[in-house]
């Protein structure tokens, strides 16, 4: 079944909330990157010079595709890109918006462009991207 | 980084999907709905980062035999080389879904380097890489990557 979207359609969906740094921990521990700038305040305060540890990159894009996933159905991603713009730091909300920019085919197939952006609790952007779905 | 064999495993996408908030039974749960129409869990679509557990040089995980540059006895126990690297871009272009129960392998390729300025006037070192992830039984592409990496660099003191 096809889904069917405009350009111009958006939906917006707060994917984590007050961001733990245990939740930073569970990341690091699944994905296998164990830089100390992520989980050891010691390190990242004294040797680093960070205020505190802040989350992986890769932790946001995850969060971020959510909103994708929930919208076009798991399995459905073509292409998926961002750049990290803003560190996330523990605390933080993660505040995705995504927007349908246009709507074509690609190997025969119908697709939809996504513009998204996700914000932290005070508006200011953290990661921003574009992404490429299947919509059949 | 290389692996040769990157197994995805069910238990390992459970592990990630809980850390990024993402407990779509299509990648959480064999038996639902959503996993049976895609033919198994499948892994959220930035799951292929976690390669670098199965890489056995990775850089960012403690080894027995070698010194950790994050905090032990001392905050920091060793000096290595790019541990200022941040994460600036990461893009994927996927083939088909990545499945619980097959494997795959990773090869790398370098791509360009190039400085900007940054706002407060130092320098910002760009390095780019290509991900290709290939099923290990066929040969088949099943997902691409760009990764990324800025290492900031402060602008020179006046005094210096």
């Amino acid at each position: 079944m096809t889904i069917e979207l405009q350009v111009g359609d958006s939906r917006t969906e707060t994917v984590l909330e007050n961001i733990s740094r245990t939740r930073i921990v569970m990341y690091a521990g699944a994905s296998g990157d164990y830089n100390p700038l992520h989980s050891d305040e010691i390190y990242v305060t004294q040797v680093a010079g960070y205020p505190t540890v802040f989350a992986h990159g890769m932790l946001s894009m995850g969060a971020t595709g959510k909103v994708l996933t929930d919208w076009v159905g798991a399995g459905k991603l073509k292409r998926f890109g961002v750049r990290f713009v803003n560190q996330v730091w523990p605390g933080d909300d993660l505040v995705v918006t995504a927007t349908v920019d246009a709507l074509h085919d690609e190997d025969g197939r119908p697709v939809a462009d996504f513009t998204v952006t996700t914000l932290n609790q005070h508006g200011k952007p953290v990661v921003t991207g574009t992404a490429t779905a299947f919509l059949d | 980084m290389a692996v040769e064999r990157f197994p995805i495993e069910a238990s390992h996408i459970l592990m990630f999907a809980r850390a990024i908030g993402d407990e779509n039974p299509a990648y959480t749960d064999a038996a639902s709905d959503a996993a049976k129409a895609l033919g198994g869990v499948i892994a959220p679509p930035t799951f292929t980062m976690s390669a670098t557990q199965f890489d056995p040089a990775a850089m960012l995980r403690p080894k027995l035999d070698e010194p950790w540059f994050g905090s032990g006895a001392t905050p920091s126990g060793a000096e290595i080389a790019r541990t200022g690297a941040l994460h600036a871009e990461q893009h994927f272009e996927y083939f088909r879904p990545v499945l619980a129960g097959e494997v795959l392998t990773l090869t790398e390729r370098a791509g360009t380097t190039w400085t900007k300025m940054s706002k407060s006037g130092g320098s910002l070192v760009f390095d780019e890489r290509f991900h290709d992830y290939c099923s290990a039984e066929t040969g088949d592409v099943v997902v691409t990557a760009r990764f990324v990496s800025v290492i900031p660099i402060p602008a020179p003191s006046s005094e210096a």
